[in-house]
């Protein structure tokens, strides 16, 4: 296991850095540069701004610059746009935000989304059953684009309840409408995973003989039930958490929480180079990191895996 | 513009006291004086010299205080300068700054400050984007110092005393007295600059000598402000507290708006109707100083078609403004026929034959021109309109694209977002492109300007006549003379399709008084504001 | 946006192969089994009208779904509601387009990026999926360790990046969908290959010559097809929820084309302006498509694995 989790380790260093090489490539091949602007600059003022950020060099010396710079001073350089911001933090400001909504909205999809498939799968063609199928299938396509406007309405508008965007992490108040929002259709897709899984072990052969030995339900279910048919489950966790911190661009524009995702699509808009680099390294680290995680929690769970 | 100075130098003693907030009789004041504003995006910079953006300068003309300021009709009326004299060439201004004027650490406020914010936006080490400004201003040696053929402190402006600010420039230039309470020519504080580097601007490190300090930043969130009580006329103050609320969403700011989140937001198109119905005294349409366009490429690397003229005049009668301006945006945006803005300060509208017509006679032209050139609906001639992303442009361009289809003209739509827009513009790689321009001080002449054959000008149009004019009008004794010149030359060589006037069409709340709504500039100040009791 | 259980679909392909080997066919069962699924039956029949609205529901547009009615321009709330009199059965937008030919122009888009993205997720996930698990060796373990590199790489950050920078063309938005979806296709086809390859009517085609590349078509991706099927269907929906996200961002099709995704987020912003219809025909259509695609992948999965049941 420890062997396994090394060798992950290593193959997650050249694929962060086939990561950079490639974003890298790809943003300087884009038309309109950083400095394009309404005005075009005076030539002694481009080359001072080019200069200023190594935009002068080969594009070979910048890859390795800019490597180099964060390997050794885990510096990410200066912001192209936001003249008194650097990257690093940019990503302070704003990845505390988006981790503190996205993990939230983790949890609310995991527990909720367990619970209310087990709950199904155990009151199978039950009213429970049918409420809870149809509301995962209806949350799962209901886009979140959609969904925000109407939370916003419901709750602010209608009965001020909850301030209608910004962030404070000292008043939870200003969570809520993000999490909903955001967890909701993960939500959905975790109970209707875990509703079917939960299913198939109930009808498996162990799970037979420990009704037959009159085991009560309660036991059966948390013993031997739950377990087994937590592993889709939790395989789901890693791209849903990936997609989440892509979801959050959403987030981030309907509720101004401030967060990386609107960052990261102002700054592919306005060739706002490092920045950009600087979030797609972070959240290619972050999917790295979740998948491997993820993986642990798997082998732990199911013994029978073997590294 | 009627000259505001006869022939002789003359002491503009501005006579007006620099009024802060007047309380109108029978206004009682709300218990807490704070303004929320809504701001479509993050602000960029607080660095006066870096700002870019409009929505940056307002933030700035809270934190910092130029020469002049602007008032609530947009005049001109002592900020820092309490007077200035003009020397007969016209060559040199001298500013007289008030002397209890502080920045917002005690420190008193000296022409060197202004001075440094000057030679700071030239100085190509500052790669200040705004840099162009003032060589606008044509100020002694700002374009070799932008060129970096001279030093900085060699710019025509100098500290006499540290009351005494002396400007030269290189031509007369009727408008510069307007030019200086824009943000760019903010004094600043070198010695907080210098120990501060790029984190000067941070809540906490800026020290600004506005009416209010900044007191905090979230980027994409929010920006808050407080009263400053250095500022020198802090006394007269009403206002407490500023937040700037960047609310992405036009629908979801309309939704925070009716909840009391934001006192004020720019309505989405379509809307002012409706809205105007349910709240009469909160929805307002102003004139604002901003003209859309459809840019023709007329250089070398522009289709051969649009050179044809009677081709561009056939797509400028092709579109019914009416319907842009009455059924999309339905703001109270005016119909253009030309390009400078109608209610820039003194300008006089020339009489334009197409305006005038019917629009059944104008596509009636236009079909007779297009034919005549070979495109009818069968064999149409196929154009591509680039525009930047935006819910409104998009909406203009599909209703080009069907009033122009039985016309004889297929249109491509090319969405892009600006950076790559811009781009192609700067480098004349378009047919048609959506452009707006918007005035920089209040005179026709930042319009005219932009299409002299030596001006931003993305389309290349060159006319020797056209430039002849705009130079003759900067000594001229009356300039609208000239203006309306030139307007006519455009409107016969039709390098660009005009489309609408802008007007800022917005919410306020009932209880915010002292906007200036009769500023076509839409400059604001928060130290002329208040709230009364709600 | 994942929500296919690839637990689910690797059991099922390992117990289809292990069916193999008692030498009969699962298909004719299959379709009996999936005949006999209500929920199923019901969303094909669901599916197969809205394909048939996008085929041909133009035929019964009164308008086209780029012209506008210059008649209701701008008075999208008092006189775009849905109407039989003047032929906007589904409503107009703010521009006074008809909402029912923007819809059936709308299902087609979706419907293609849903099922090209799909079909290269199928073509090239199979294809290198059966070549890495039947080469196997060295050539294996590169090929999945390529996979792996690729998986762990933000995917919607990098079809951002490929949109801002190509230009917002519809093919680069295929391309993009297409270009990451095959990945862990290919990883279930390589593990179901890998059971295959041992079994003895590959050892004889080997025996007597057949080429590698021959074996493969001929004989290992037949034998994949129902697992792929399954995979196939529950990608579909995937992919409209990826690009309805991309329009959302402004970066999906363009003007006058419109999509799902693209409707339904101007729809969203203009519903509280009294003309819901704007919203609620472009989200039915989806709602309902998406739910088809889910009870007919989750049918045919039941069908074809009966261990399940």
């Amino acid at each position: 296991m420890f062997g396994y989790i090394l060798r992950r380790l290593a193959v997650a260093i050249p694929t962060l850095l086939l990561l950079i090489v490639f974003s890298f490539l790809l943003m300087h091949a884009a038309p309109g540069g950083p400095f394009t602007q309404e005005r075009a600059l005076p030539p002694q003022v481009l080359a001072n701004l080019e200069a200023k950020y190594g935009l002068d060099d080969p594009l070979w010396r910048q890859i390795f610059d800019y490597v180099w710079r964060i390997v050794t001073d885990f510096d990410f350089g200066p912001s192209f746009v936001y003249p008194d911001r650097t990257v690093n933090q940019i990503i302070a400001a704003g990845f505390p935000v988006t981790l503190t909504y996205g993990l939230l909205s983790f949890l609310l999809a995991v527990l909720v989304g367990v619970t209310l498939g087990a709950a199904a799968a155990i009151r199978q063609n039950s009213w429970l059953d049918y409420l809870a199928v149809g509301i995962s299938i209806g949350a799962q396509v209901l886009p979140n684009f959609v969904m925000a406007p109407i939370l916003v309405l419901v709750f602010t508008l209608i009965l001020g309840w909850l301030p209608g965007g910004g962030w404070s992490f000292s008043d939870p108040s200003f969570w809520i409408m993000p999490v909903i929002a955001l967890g909701t259709s993960y939500m959905a897709s975790i109970a209707r995973i875990t509703r079917s899984s939960m299913l198939e072990v109930l009808g498996s052969n162990h799970i037979r003989t420990a009704r037959a030995k009159g085991l009560p339900p309660r036991k059966i279910i948390m013993r031997h039930a739950l377990k087994p048919a937590l592993l889709p489950v939790i395989s789901f966790l890693g791209p849903c958490f990936v997609s989440m911190i892509t979801g959050s661009v959403v987030i981030d524009m309907y509720f101004s929480t401030g967060g990386i995702g609107k960052s990261f699509v102002d700054s592919a808009l306005n060739r706002d180079y490092a920045v950009m680099m600087g979030i797609t390294i972070l959240v290619g680290a972050l999917t790295i990191l979740f998948s491997l995680l993820v993986d642990i929690l798997y082998a732990w769970i199911d013994p029978k895996i073997r590294y | 513009m009627t000259r505001f100075m006869i022939s002789t130098a003359l002491t503009c003693l501005l006579a007006l006291p620099a009024a802060a907030a007047t309380v109108a009789a029978g206004d009682e004041l709300a218990e807490t004086q704070q303004y929320n504003f809504w701001l479509l995006d993050a602000i960029k910079t607080t660095d006066p010299q870096k700002n870019t953006d409009v929505e940056g300068s307002d933030i700035l003309r809270q934190l910092f205080e130029g020469l002049m300021n602007e008032d609530q009709k947009g005049a001109m009326v002592p900020g820092v300068a309490t007077e200035y004299t003009e020397s007969d060439d016209g060559l040199t201004y001298t500013f007289k700054l008030r002397p209890e004027a502080k920045w917002s650490n005690g420190e008193p406020v000296t022409a060197q400050n202004f001075v440094d914010g000057w030679q700071r936006a030239v100085d190509p080490a500052t790669a200040s984007e705004y840099a162009w400004f003032m060589e606008l201003m044509n100020i002694t040696n700002a374009s070799e110092i932008v060129a970096g053929n001279a030093a900085p402190d060699t710019l025509g402006v100098k500290a006499v005393d540290d009351h005494t600010l002396e400007v030269t420039l290189t031509k007369p230039t009727p408008y510069f007295v307007k030019m200086v309470s824009h943000p760019t020519t903010f004094p600043v504080l070198k010695s907080v600059i210098d120990e501060k580097g790029d984190a000067w601007t941070q809540p906490g490190n800026l020290v600004g000598n506005g009416a209010y300090v900044l007191t905090g930043h979230n980027l994409g969130v929010d920006i808050t402000m407080e009263k400053n009580p250095e500022y020198w006329d802090a006394a007269n103050v009403v206002l407490d507290k500023l937040t700037g609320i960047t609310v992405n969403d036009q629908n979801i700011a309309l939704t925070r708006y009716e909840a009391g989140e934001l006192d004020r937001f720019q309505i989405p198109a379509g809307q002012y109707p409706r809205l105007k119905e349910q709240y009469p005294d909160q929805a307002i349409s102003l004139p604002y100083s901003c003209s859309y366009t459809y840019l023709i490429n007329v250089s070398d690397k522009g289709r051969e078609e649009l050179k044809d003229v009677n081709i561009r005049r056939a797509l400028a009668l092709g579109l019914d403004r009416d319907i842009i301006v009455n059924q999309v945006l339905q703001g109270g945006q005016k119909p253009a026929y030309n390009w400078t803005h109608w209610a820039m300060e003194g300008f006089e509208m020339p009489d334009i034959a197409m305006a005038s017509m019917s629009q059944a006679d104008r596509t009636a032209e236009a079909k007779q021109l297009l034919e005549a050139a070979g495109y009818t609906p069968d064999t149409p001639l196929n154009l591509t309109l680039n525009y930047n992303t935006s819910e409104d442009h998009k909406k203009i361009a599909v209703v080009a694209q069907q009033m122009w289809k039985p016309l004889g003209v297929n249109l491509t739509l090319n969405n892009m977002e600006w950076k790559v827009h811009t781009d192609r513009m700067q480098n004349q790689d378009f047919e048609l492109a959506r452009y707006a321009w918007c005035a920089d001080y209040n005179e026709a002449s930042t319009f005219t300007d932009y299409f002299r054959s030596t001006g931003k000008n993305e389309g290349k149009f060159n006319n020797a006549d056209y430039d002849k004019l705009l130079d003759e009008a900067v000594t001229s004794e009356n300039p609208n003379d000239q203006y309306k010149a030139a307007e006519a030359i455009l409107a016969a060589e039709q390098p660009l399709i005009p489309i609408y006037h802008y007007a800022k069409v917005d919410m306020i709340k009932p209880y915010v008084k002292g906007l200036p709504l009769e500023n076509v500039m839409q400059s604001w100040y928060a130290k002329d504001m208040y709230i009364t009791k709600h | 946006m994942t929500m296919i259980e690839h637990d689910k679909i690797k059991g099922m392909s390992d117990r289809m192969a292990a069916a193999e080997v008692r030498g009969r066919s699962p298909w004719a069962d299959a379709r009996r089994r999936f005949l006999r699924n209500r929920a199923a039956m019901v969303a094909l029949f669901v599916l197969a009208g809205v394909i048939l609205f996008a085929l041909f529901g133009s035929h019964f547009a009164a308008w086209s779904y780029d012209s506008i009615d210059f008649s209701v321009m701008g008075s999208a709330a008092t006189q775009g509601a849905p109407s039989m009199a003047n032929g906007h059965y589904f409503g107009t937008d703010d521009l006074g387009r008809d909402i029912f030919a923007r819809t059936v122009q709308g299902t087609q888009i979706s419907l293609m990026v849903g099922i090209v993205g799909a079909g290269v997720a199928v073509i090239v996930g199979t294809l290198y999926g059966a070549t890495s698990g039947y080469v196997g060796g060295r050539t294996d373990q590169v090929m999945m360790r390529l996979v792996d590199i690729l998986m762990s790489i933000p995917y919607m950050f990098v079809l951002i990046l490929l949109l801002v920078i190509f230009g917002r063309r519809i093919e680069m938005l295929f391309l993009g969908i297409g270009l990451i979806s095959w990945l862990e296709m290919s990883r279930i086809v390589r593990g179901q290959t890998l059971t295959l390859k041992n079994r003895e009517f590959i050892e004889a085609a080997r025996a007597i010559g057949v080429p590698s590349w021959r074996i493969i078509i001929r004989h290992i991706v037949p034998n994949l097809l129902g697992v792929v099927a399954v995979y196939a269907t529950l990608l579909v929906p995937l992919m409209i929820l990826t690009e309805s996200f991309i329009s959302f961002l402004g970066l999906g099709v363009q003007e006058p084309l419109t999509s799902w995704g693209a409707l339904i987020s101007e729809g969203a912003g203009t519903m509280r302006y009294g003309t819901i219809w704007q919203l609620a025909f472009p989200l039915g259509f989806f709602c309902v498509t998406l739910f088809a695609f889910f009870f007919i992948g989750d049918g045919l999965r039941d069908a074809l694995d009966p261990k399940d049941r």
